[in-house]
């Protein structure tokens, strides 16, 4: 098995190769302007660093969002065109889960989290996770046995209207570090250790690890539909080119 | 590969057509469009976001489409082509990035290409080499710009482009005024047909006097735009009823006389035989009768690609990168951007 996960839906650009036992390259960039320029090269360096070629890859998982928009096209489209030209399956897998997945180790099995990421416009991204044991694994077993449970769907909320219970759970992803006023318990100390850890944006080894659990569970989706939770602004570009050509 | 055969997929994601064209050598094989325009046609205007969330759902089908079509196996492609810029940043994107994971996946070279360029390159897929230097006027919902061209991959020369609207632009709003549908181009141009183009003197923008010295070969269509709209309302206001078809060919004979008064200009001024038109608005009949008129009487060759090529198509981003493919030039590389305002100059990013 040869796994490429990919992930745009936060600032990081973020790929990483996963043989079915271990992440064998990640390569991330975060520069939340540049997701065009920095993934396919981040792609390359993967496969370069684990001497593959695109023909290998077996799977593609993408982190679906939700996040900036623009920027979380170039991640769900990168995936499709490799997963069409090889031939590779293609699956799908909501970004917040990624992070939760991340953070499984920091906390006890039982333990609730929430993950919030920048939606821009004074919003965020969330959902409510709860770490449990994966399956097979027994009661007291190594961390890895974990994995995450989604409580709630995820949305889009500006952070004074998250739900109070939530607001007061351990938090992931760039929202305590941004509404420290509501978001009062940041998993990490600080948000160069939140970064350095992977729980700052999204980690494409924790996406592909999760999405490897997920497989060997019969879990992950061949779902590759972006979350966007927003409509569109229905504002006309004005002076776009008409369908004039 | 024949170095002057080479197999090019072309990818256009600029505005709300997801075009994509697969040419070899000089020849045709598909042009696949996917068009969002129904979509934004209630908003009168292209939505961006819209169109960006059009161009991701249709990218992988087009290029599946336009495979299946030509009976081209993606890994026979010799090299990917894309439109670069200019255009819309959102759209621009999704194709910038399928073209690179395509050109990753192949491991082909990939050609990152200016969308204008490529509106004057695709015409060697109708009529065969393209004279250099050619004239190219390039008028559509988005650009209205005089090209100087010794070399469509590597040196356009921008001699003069719209200051406020473009022409398609003015046929949109226009079209408004009139009550007619989004897009306005071809309501008007079927309106106008019934209509007398001498009816009413609608201004010509930048033709005379300092404005024509300081603008030689810039348009301004705003004013045009404005005095229609005052007339028509005029005319309302006094309880009359609007000649429709004659205010439709009246506007639409003012645009396209200042057009080809400055593309005919343009080829003597520089001494250029060719004159090639591009862009949804060449599809306007009166634009192609009249450019017609006056280059056979000023001597100029002039070349019009089918209205399905002038439209943006992945055809053409093809055939500009299967000529960038034969002239030897370098390819653009994985990490480069989408420039939603890249300049005509630059022709490959
Ligand atoms: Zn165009």
């Amino acid at each position: 098995m040869l796994l490429l996960a990919i992930d745009t839906s936060t600032s990081a650009i973020t790929a990483a190769l996963h043989d079915g036992i271990q992440v064998l390259a990640e390569a991330s960039t975060v520069d939340s302007r540049a997701h065009g320029e920095r993934l396919a090269p981040g792609i390359r360096e993967v496969l370069t660093r684990a001497g593959a070629s695109p023909r290998d890859l077996t799977d593609v998982v993408v982190g679906l969002g939700p996040g900036p928009f623009t920027g979380l096209r170039v991640g769900i489209v990168t995936a499709r065109t490799i997963a069409h030209v090889t031939g590779a399956a293609l699956h799908g897998v909501c970004s917040l889960d990624a992070l939760a997945y991340a953070a499984r180790d920091r906390l006890a099995v039982g333990a609730e989290l929430v993950v919030a990421t920048d939606a821009r416009r004074k919003e965020v991204y969330w959902a409510r996770y709860a770490v449990v044991l994966g399956p097979g694994a027994a009661p007291g077993g190594v961390g890895d046995a974990r994995t995450v449970h989604a409580r709630t769907e995820p949305a889009v909320v500006r952070p004074a209207d998250l739900p109070a219970e939530v607001a007061a759970l351990t938090a992931v992803g760039r929202g305590p570090w941004l509404y420290p006023q509501t978001m009062t318990h940041p998993l990490c100390a600080s948000q160069d250790a939140a970064a350095a850890d992977g729980l700052l944006d999204v980690s494409a080894a924790a996406l592909a690890a999760l999405a490897v659990s997920r497989l060997t569970s019969g879990t992950l989706t061949a779902r590759h539909e972006p979350l966007y939770l927003r409509r569109p602004d229905a504002v006309p570009h004005l002076s776009a080119k008409s369908a004039l050509g | 590969m024949r170095p002057d055969e080479p197999l090019v997929l072309g990818i256009e994601t600029s505005c709300d057509e997801t075009g994509v064209g697969i040419v070899r050598g000089h020849t045709l094989l598909v042009d696949a469009v996917a068009s969002s325009v129904d979509e934004h046609a209630r908003f009168g205007g292209v939505v961006p976001e819209v169109a960006s969330r059009a161009h991701l759902e249709a990218m992988v089908p087009t290029i599946e489409r336009a495979c299946a079509q030509a009976g081209v196996r993606l890994g026979d492609l010799d090299a990917v082509a894309v439109t670069a810029g200019p255009g819309l940043a959102g759209a621009l994107l999704v194709g910038v990035a399928a073209a690179k994971a395509l050109a990753l996946a192949l491991d082909t070279p990939i050609y990152g290409i200016n969308h204008l360029a490529a509106h004057v390159a695709v015409d060697v897929v109708e009529h065969g080499p393209l004279p250099e230097p050619t004239m190219a006027l390039l008028v559509s919902g988005g650009h209205s710009s005089l090209l100087l061209v010794p070399d469509v991959t590597a040196d356009v020369r921008p001699l003069g482009a719209t200051v406020d609207d473009a022409a398609g632009e003015a046929f949109d709003k226009v079209a408004r005024v009139l009550g007619l549908p989004f897009p306005g181009g071809p309501h008007i141009d079927r309106a106008a047909r019934d209509g007398n183009r001498l009816a009413i003197d609608f201004p010509r923008g930048f033709t005379t006097g300092r404005d024509l010295a300081r603008h030689r070969f810039d348009f301004s269509f705003s004013g045009l735009k404005t005095a229609v709209s005052r007339w028509v309302q005029l005319r309302q206001a006094a309880g009359e009823d609007v000649p429709v078809a004659d205010v439709a060919a009246s506007f639409q004979e003012a645009v396209v006389d200042v057009l080809t008064r400055k593309a005919i200009a343009a080829c003597r001024e520089h001494g250029v035989e060719t004159l090639l038109i591009g862009g949804g608005v060449a599809a306007n009949s009166r634009l192609r009768a009249l450019a017609a008129a006056r280059c056979e009487s000023a001597g100029i060759q002039l070349r019009v690609p089918r209205p399905g090529l002038c439209t943006d198509n992945g055809a053409m981003v093809a055939a500009l990168g299967s000529l960038a493919v034969s002239r030897g030039r370098t390819p653009s590389g994985l990490d480069h951007p989408a420039d939603s305002s890249m300049p005509v100059t630059l022709v490959q990013a």
